[in-house]
């Protein structure tokens, strides 16, 4: 679960630890338990890390396809781990749900089947979408909605501070968290925690200032981390940010600890479940007002890995055909409170719900963080958590921190 | 000539019985030991030799598929001692390591001398302090993390009753490798305690009796009775909680995951972020190889010592 915890019971804070001697050289050996190819040829197994609420819709394509399914949801930090001994064992599922970042990794590997097989092309879609889930050339995975981060803001707070509109600009957004701050909240909360969940919170700032993965000792990404030491120098941002998850995060928020804070819009049914907390949504600001917001993109996609059975993946094809078509698309944003894929749907999603607006013109603009480096993706993540992680604990300064990261 | 060659059928057939005898004799020791050799090639050899070899291979996703781990020498060697992060780790892991055994040694070795004298509910505290043993270690590092927090943490508002401004435990850099080796600490202490009042039931009472003759009491009778008695077991202690700690991920990955800014990554915690964050695998079993050879030599001391032993 590289990005966002889309599920609204927690999934185990801390990754199951494993043997790390041992392991690496036992994975090869074992494989998990067979998922596909025992049943009938009318039984599709699907796998993902999501909660039961998918499994209506789920079943509702399966009817429309006319197959059974053996739905498994695993734990979120260890779907790819099982991912690769099921691709090892030859024991992939019909169906795999991969989180966005992952999917060319996997796809690089062989284990997957181009979705063009069946039909698939993501006409109508959003380019980031299919990007996201293309590799070399080729389409792998789509996903029914897709979410991207915004800022979730305390209302009340800012009519107490006397803030009317909500910050355009950095500088903005620097003194209104200056002017929030209290003896007992701060006045702006995030995750730069050392995952890859830190980076994807760093990136709308990096990105929205022309900041690129590519090259990540760049002025715009300097600008970018500069920015996030001045909000915690100004006592506005709390050094425990280098510790949190997004879930604590929003936790701070909830128990009004924070008046402003980057997050998505998985969150919003936990918000909608506190009713003295009025909150509010609002793109993330940029440097300069001229600058157009661009945030990364999240969300699940679905494949269909390369089993035995031929029957089989076209079946599975088909079951993701309608997973991805526009009706469909509308039930999954209803229950995951994310963004319709294709645009004219979300439109049609942001209109029945307001609390989704702000994320359906964001993710208009998102980007995918695999767009630029493919498989290499996540060396690039890992560079720019520490890299954020060095300059907030003042072990460098911001330049210097990237370009330690960096490495070279 | 002849008498032998007219004996020879009989003598073969028993001289074959007596070889066959005397092979099934030699092999008996060998097939005694057969299913412990068995089971140490399966569970330990195979893995060991299998991350040794990985450590020169890319072994990434795609060879959980292709099955192709391309050889590629030494390189992951080169990445990892090239890393900026390397010296870190490895100055990390010796703090980590040095300070936990330091400190679980001398608490835990108080605490046995203080339990030796017997007094009323002596047994149930002493089975109190083998709790953090008993707690499953991602339960018990999460509730630290909880206890441990800057703004809501337990440690911080006691602190705070004293006027003690929050500290930022697992947030600054410095302070985070305290507070992880700090719960370390907190864990390795019962089996220090467990294992050193074992060793101290062991030293005859009448040694005491006869030292106290001759004014061995108090700290002269810990330094010439006590101490050189325990001795062994000192060492086994030691040697086998600097092995047990070198390996710890656990509680690093539950309280900081390895930051702030791998102020807390240790060798341990590298190779499993390598392996099973980056799925790098090759990597990942480089820098397990550099720590199963430093671990190595603790375990080569440890079976010095227990079979030197016997003979002092």
């Amino acid at each position: 679960m590289r990005t966002a915890q889309k599920r609204t019971g927690r999934a185990p804070k801390v990754a199951v630890a494993a043997a790390a001697l041992i392991l690496p050289a036992t994975l090869t050996a074992c494989g998990g338990a067979a998922a596909s190819g025992t049943e009938s040829p009318n039984t599709l197994t699907v796998q993902d890390y999501l909660d039961p609420s998918r499994d209506p819709l789920y079943q509702a394509c399966a009817k429309e396809v006319g197959v059974t399914l053996v739905i498994s949801h695993v734990a979120g930090p260890g779907l790819i781990r099982k991912v690769l001994q099921q691709s090892s064992s030859r024991t992939l599922p019909d169906v795999l749900m991969l989180d966005n970042p992952d999917v060319q990794q996997i796809a690089e590997s062989g284990a997957l089947s181009p979705l063009s097989d069946y039909g698939i092309r993501g006409e109508g879609m959003l380019p980031a979408v299919v990007k996201a889930g293309t590799y070399a050339g080729k389409l792998y995975g789509l996903a029914p909605a897709v979410n991207t981060l915004s800022i979730f803001y305390n209302k009340e707070m800012f009519r107490a501070a006397g803030i009317t509109t909500p910050p355009k600009t950095w500088d903005d957004l620097r003194a209104n968290a200056k002017r929030l701050t209290t003896q007992d909240r701060y006045g702006f909360a995030m995750s730069t925690i050392n995952t890859y969940e830190g980076t994807w919170q760093f990136l709308p700032f990096m990105w929205g200032n022309g900041g690129t993965e590519q090259d990540i000792t760049t002025e715009e990404t300097v600008q970018a981390v500069q920015f996030l030491v001045d909000l915690q120098n100004d006592g506005s941002m709390s050094k425990s940010s280098l510790i949190w998850s997004q879930d604590d995060v929003i936790d701070q928020f909830i128990a009004g600890k924070a008046a402003m804070v980057v997050n998505g819009p998985w969150q919003i049914p936990a918000l909608q479940e506190q009713r003295d907390v009025q909150w509010g949504a609002f793109t993330i600001p940029t440097r300069l007002p001229t600058q157009t917001t661009v945030a990364p993109l999240g969300g699940e996609v679905y494949t269909v890995p390369r089993t035995a059975d031929r029957a089989k993946m076209a079946k599975a094809g088909r079951f993701v055909q309608c997973l991805v078509s526009p009706e469909q698309q509308l039930q999954t944003a209803k229950v995951a409170q994310n963004v319709p894929t294709t645009p004219a749907v979300a439109e049609q999603a942001g209109r029945s719900n307001p609390a989704l607006a702000p994320f359906v013109t964001t993710v208009q603009n998102a980007r995918s963080r695999t767009a630029l480096l493919g498989p290499d993706w996540p060396k690039a993540a890992t560079k720019i958590y520490n890299a954020v992680q060095l300059a907030l604990t003042g072990k460098a300064a911001p330049a210097e921190a990237l370009r330690l990261a960096q490495g070279d | 000539m002849t008498s032998a060659n007219l004996s020879l059928p009989a003598a073969a057939g028993g001289r074959r019985k007596i070889a066959r005898m005397r092979l099934l004799r030699r092999a008996t020791p060998w097939l005694f030991c057969l299913p412990a050799i068995v089971f140490v090639a399966m569970f330990f050899g195979y893995p060991i030799v299998q991350n040794v070899v990985m450590g020169f291979q890319e072994y990434t996703t795609s060879t959980f598929y292709s099955g192709e781990a391309p050889w590629v020498g030494l390189s992951n060697y080169a990445t990892i001692l090239s890393s900026y992060l390397f010296t870190t780790t490895l100055v990390n892991t010796a703090l980590f390591t040095v300070g936990s055994i330091v400190f679980q040694f001398v608490i835990g070795l108080a605490l046995a001398l203080f339990f030796k004298r017997n007094f009323p509910l002596s047994g149930f505290l002493r089975s109190l302090l083998l709790l953090p043993w008993l707690l499953p270690l991602i339960a018990s590092s999460a509730v630290w993390k909880w206890l441990l927090d800057q703004e809501s943490g337990a440690l911080n508002q006691f602190l705070g009753l004293f006027g003690v401004p929050a500290v930022p435990w697992l947030v600054d850099p410095t302070l985070a490798l305290i507070g992880v080796i700090g719960v370390n600490i907190w864990l390795g202490i019962p089996f220090n305690v467990a294992i050193l009042y074992s060793g101290l039931q062991a030293v005859p009472k009448l040694l005491y009796e006869a030292g106290s003759l001759d004014g061995a009491v108090g700290w002269k009778a810990f330094r010439h009775i006590t101490w050189p008695n325990i001795r062994p077991v000192v060492s086994v202690v030691i040697v086998l909680g600097v092995v047990y700690t070198l390996k710890v991920v656990d509680i690093i990955l539950g309280l900081t995951g390895g930051g702030p800014a791998n102020s807390t990554q240790t060798l341990a915690t590298d190779a499993y972020n390598a392996s099973f964050v980056e799925f790098n695998f090759g990597e990942g079993a480089a820098i397990s190889n550099i720590l199963i050879v430093v671990s190595l030599v603790f375990a080569l001391v440890y079976l010095y010592i227990s079979r030197r032993e016997p003979n002092e």
